[in-house]
């Protein structure tokens, strides 16, 4: 080089990059990705492919045609959106509604905040959330699991174990089947298994920390545990809270994204507590068999407040006289 | 039967209108008494001249006043005795005889002032020896070290006066590095002078027809220093102070400097100066350079 | 094994000229030794031009509280003096001298033979690190005897000497220790005497398992000399993290570690204090490390002060092709040098070159609050919110979020996946609301 650089300190980069983190969240997603299409055969392929190419897709056209700024699809942001969109509906969704939901996800609950970092509420939850609402009938009539099946739209149709629970119409799956993924359900909520094997993976590469996924897990486990030996009759063992639902695939994915998460190790805490008892509170006594989603996104909105009065811990803050 | 049905549905309707609408009423006549009750018992006294004040300034809000704010001020001008020292640089001399008429005081006139930057290093006239790669901010840039080139006094160029100006009236030119002034939107308000981490920016009689003549360095290095820095820099040989008749030139620190108020804009320093550093600015094209050039040819 | 419990990163250690024997550069031509290090005030000059002085003759005295003796490194003629661009390049008052042989002054014991007894006061030990011009080493070049004297009420429990040498590529301290280890060893129990305590602990990182076994061996010899290994960890080295990390005492925000019974000293300090002490050798040479990806010789080398860095990157082989940047010091806390034509100064522990392709930022990008600048923050700060309130001048929110704490580690900046220049950004703050806190004391 001609001219020598010069930089303030430090002059040493870690190499980490924005691009490696949400690839490394897509390749934590792969087992269950790979679970859904054992289990779900052909529609979980659509569903994902479409929804992931139709929010990079939209994020390239708002980037390039609307903002008119740099495009920056290869960050892999906008395709976390969608695998985590996909991974949030039925596998038998008509493909025009995955459209309008990654539609809203990028377009709505991230550009229209200044994309990447600034979007304060999870956009593929957005945009699950805002299919929820619009189309109840299509959101919530789930296939029933059929190995490396070659039906889409028309496959066979069954309850989950929440909306069981809830209507207390048959008799549960096992806890068993539930951990392989062998239940009704959204394509990548399945498989508690496959998910975590992904946040082992998160945490080895170090992309995410413990203390979300932990404190929401915990969380559902005491409360539902407490309400199990007060009343087994009434109220499912928190096994079944734990394995059924979105709930690991929020704890594990939706809730630990960056972006809409606090940013102190108390903070993810309080987080994660909150949202562990509104999962709870909304799956026992709400209208809705699922509550994971909306309590995620409640907690969104807490958690500029959070990240406002809650402080790291300080060095130095105890001083500790021996 | 229908009539009657109708009837009463329409009176239960009227009930409830009523109902909410006198329930809305008492509330609203309620917060109004005690809106009213406290603005009375907290109301504090302020002078209506402070308004008017205000009103007659320009609404900048720059803080060119050394107030935060054009309140602030208004506030002074009102509380103060005298006008002395207050002065809105934005407004200029016509508000202040405003604000003086408001408040029946008198208003001290002072000479328009302007902008100038006492850096003249461009990319041609001084070179760059190192890349800086930190964040683009003068005084970032200016705690780490002395710069990209070897004069440690001049102008960094990374625009800390152009984020501070409120007017857009100092702009970073992109192809010397260096600010440049626009007179018309240069209200004097000083931002940019507490901006600039290298001092080199300073408020300057605005002088007639705009024309000013000031020393474009600020570098106190010795002679020789400087002249392998820069083309164009002061090397404080004095020549200026020698030939000025004015004495409007000082030379102390290897570095000239030209007192505004006693500059009678003759000149004849700018003739002398064998490094080009004295900048004439808004002066009609000189005669004896004409000259010289037919000579020349 | 400990390290300290807060933050803290792991940048790839790069210590190529570990295990490379001190190699003694040779005389330069001439010397220019600077009458200022990065703290303090400078001293004044003593001798005038023309003096002939020899090796070890004072050249500056100290003025004020905060500021060193300086001495001639070399023999020869003051040639003038006059200012040097330092390394930041701004001027600083210097005194040049020309070389001519090798005269040590008498009073200087250059007997290679080990002295161990010390039979000074406390008071005469103190005397003797002040006249010998010894600061701190590690970077910080604080001068060394202040510290041996604590504040009036304050009482120091431990010494800790601080080995970790956390910061990547540099080995020069690693390869004192080897070479030095009895010195050094007796230059703690010197500082124990002045500090009047009777335990002293000297931190060594677990990467240099070598020093730990011969430390740990020679210590056996010595009363309440404990060898502790620490986990790898940068900004180990840090004062307040060392203390955390091997007393478990965290020092509270805005005071000094003896405040928590603990005085740091680096082992090099600690190698030149023995010198001094015992040897009534002053500060007149260091060892630094001249090393790099591509440098063609990484090694440790023993440099008069004031010698132009330029002069033992020639001896180390030159500056490798492809250097985009020259680091003085270590990577993550030492300043990119302009050229190297810069004298060599008490706090100069390294030479660091750096690949072209190292050397340039990546672009930034928007914050993706990846927490992962807070999770590493060793002073527990929130370094993306105190960068966003500096972009924005909101002086008052960064103090009331203790931006004053940040040590400048730069562990924030090194791991940012957005290549935000969190340091920057703060440092910028830090200076400001610095400013502002003073002129609110003055009132
Ligand atoms: S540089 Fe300051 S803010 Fe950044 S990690 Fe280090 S101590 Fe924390
Ligand atoms: S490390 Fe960078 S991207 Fe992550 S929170 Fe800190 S500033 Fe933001």
């Amino acid at each position: 080089m001609e001219k020598l650089i010069i930089s303030p300190a430090p002059h040493i980069h870690s190499g980490d990059s924005v691009s490696k983190n949400m690839y490394g969240v897509v390749i934590a997603m792969v087992p269950a990705l790979l679970a859904s299409l054992y289990f779900f055969g052909l529609g979980a392929l659509i569903v994902t492919l479409t929804a992931v190419a139709a929010s990079v897709l939209f994020e390239f056209l708002i980037q390039k045609y609307i903002l008119k700024g740099p495009v920056t699809i290869l960050d892999g942001s906008a395709a976390v959106t969608g695998l985590l969109l996909a991974f949030n509906l039925p596998s038998n969704l008509p493909l025009w509604m995955i459209i309008v939901g990654a539609l809203v996800a990028i377009g709505v609950a991230k550009m229209s905040f200044g994309g990447l970092g600034n979007n304060p509420f999870n956009p593929a939850l957005v945009g699950r959330v805002f299919l929820l609402i619009s189309f109840p009938v299509e959101m919530t009539t789930w296939p029933v699991v059929d190995p490396l099946a070659t039906t889409y739209l028309d496959a066979e149709t069954g309850a989950t174990v929440l909306g069981i629970l809830k209507e207390g119409s048959a008799s549960l799956p096992a806890v068993s089947d539930m951990i392989v993924g062998n239940i009704p359900g959204s394509l990548g909520e399945v498989s508690a298994i496959a998910l975590l094997v992904g946040l082992g993976y998160m945490l080895i590469r170090k992309i995410i920390t413990w203390h979300i996924p932990v404190s929401i897990l915990l969380t559902v486990a005491v409360f539902t545990g407490i309400l199990y030996l007060a009343d087994p009759a009434t109220y499912a063992s928190p096994l079944v809270h734990l394995f059924s639902g979105g709930l690991m695939l929020g704890a594990i994915f939706m809730a630990t994204d960056y972006v809409t998460s606090p940013m102190t190790f108390r903070g993810m805490w309080i987080y994660g507590v909150g949202i562990g008892l509104l999962t709870v509170i909304i799956r026992t006594w709400g209208a809705y068999p699922e509550g994971v989603s909306f309590a995620i996104l409640i907690m969104n909105g807490f958690t500029p407040i959070i990240n406002f009065y809650v402080k790291p811990k300080r060095f130095g803050e105890k001083p500790k006289k021996a | 039967m229908l009539t009657d049905l109708i009837l009463s549905f329409f009176i239960t309707t009227m009930n409830v209108v009523l109902i909410s609408l006198i329930t809305l009423g008492v509330i609203g006549a309620v917060a109004a008494i005690i809106l009213f009750v406290v603005a009375k018992k907290f109301h504090v006294f302020e002078d209506p001249r402070i308004d008017e004040v205000e009103a007659a300034l320009p609404a900048a809000n720059c803080g060119g006043c050394g107030f935060p704010g054009c309140r602030g001020f208004a506030d002074a001008c009102v509380k103060s005795d005298e006008l002395g020292d207050l002065f809105c640089p934005v407004g200029g001399n016509d508000t202040m005889a405003k604000v003086a008429a408001i408040l029946g005081k008198t208003a001290v006139a002072q000479a328009p002032k302007v902008a100038v930057v006492r850096c003249d290093g461009t990319c041609e006239h001084r070179p760059r020896y190192n890349e800086y790669d930190g964040v683009k901010h003068c005084f970032i840039a200016h705690n780490l070290y002395s710069g990209e080139t070897n004069c440690s006094w001049g102008c960094l160029g990374f625009g800390d006066c152009e984020l501070s100006c409120e007017f857009d009236a100092i702009k970073v030119n992109p192809v010397t590095m260096i600010p440049e002034v626009d007179d018309d939107k240069c209200t004097a308000c000083g931002a940019c002078v507490r901006a600039c981490p290298k001092l080199l920016i300073e408020l300057r009689k605005k002088g007639p027809k705009g024309r000013r003549i000031y020393v474009g360095c600020r570098n106190e290095d010795k002679g020789h220093i400087t002249k392998k820095a820069c083309d164009v820099g002061c090397i404080g040989c004095a020549k200026c102070f020698k030939v000025c008749p004015h004495e409007a030139i000082t030379v102390g620190n290897n570095l000239a400097f030209i007192n505004d108020e006693a500059c009678k804009l003759c000149r004849k320093c700018v003739e002398v100066c064998p490094t080009n550093a004295i900048k004439e600015i808004n002066f009609p094209p000189r005669k004896v350079k004409e000259e010289e050039a037919v000579a020349a040819e | 094994m400990k390290t300290f419990r807060i933050g803290g990163i792991h940048p790839a250690e790069n210590k190529f000229a570990a295990g490379k024997k001190i190699i003694t550069a040779a005389l330069p031509g001439q010397v220019v030794i600077p009458l200022a290090h990065y703290i303090g005030t400078p001293a004044d000059p003593v001798v005038k031009r023309g003096d002939i002085v020899k090796v070890g003759q004072i050249i500056g005295q100290a003025s004020g509280f905060i500021s060193a003796n300086v001495h001639s490194s070399v023999s020869g003629k003051v040639v003038k003096l006059d200012v040097q661009l330092d390394a930041s390049g701004y001027k600083r008052p210097a005194v040049f001298i020309e070389v001519d042989g090798d005269e040590w002054l008498e009073t200087i014991d250059r007997n290679p033979e080990i002295k161990r007894e010390c039979t000074l006061s406390k008071q005469e030990i103190i005397e003797k690190i002040k006249a010998a011009g010894i600061v701190g080493l590690g970077g910080a070049t604080f001068p060394a005897h202040v510290k041996l004297m604590p504040p009036p009420g304050k009482k120091a429990e431990v010494l800790i000497i601080n080995a970790v040498e956390c910061e990547s590529y540099l080995t020069c301290d690693h390869q004192l220790m080897m070479e030095h280890g009895e010195e050094i060893l007796i230059g703690v129990t010197i500082l124990m005497k002045a500090l009047e305590v009777n335990r002293a602990i000297i931190g060594v990182e677990n990467n240099k398992k070598d020093a730990i076994q011969l430390l740990k061996k020679l210590a056996a010899d010595y009363k309440g000399i404990e060898v502790e290994a620490l986990k790898v960890r940068y900004p180990q080295g840090g004062e307040k993290q060392l203390i955390d990390a091997l007393i478990r005492r965290q020092v509270p925000s805005g005071r000094i570690p003896v405040e928590v019974g603990a005085v740091v000293q680096n082992v090099a300090t600690t190698y030149a204090i023995y010198e001094a002490v015992q040897k009534n050798k002053p500060m007149v040479e260091r060892v630094m490390t001249i090393t790099g990806k591509d440098a063609p010789n990484p090694g440790n080398y023993r440099v008069r002060l004031g010698t132009y860095l330029s002069n033992v990157v020639e001896e180390a082989g030159g500056v490798p092709e492809g250097t985009g940047k020259i680091v003085g010091g270590g990577p993550m806390m030492g300043r990119s040098l302009m050229n190297l034509n810069i004298p060599m100064a008490k706090g100069s522990s390294g030479v660091v070159f750096i690949r072209d392709a190292e050397a340039i930022r990546k672009p930034v990008q928007n914050c993706i609050r990846c927490t992962k600048c807070v999770t590493v923050c060793p002073m527990g700060l929130e370094p993306y919110l105190l960068m966003a309130q500096s972009e924005r001048n909101m002086w008052t929110e960064m103090e009331a979020n203790r931006t004053m704490d940040c040590l400048e580690c730069g562990s924030c900046s090194y791991t940012c996946p957005s290549n935000r220049p969190l340091l920057d950004y703060i440092r910028f703050g830090k200076s400001t609301v610095g400013g502002i806190i003073r002129s609110r004391t003055a009132k």
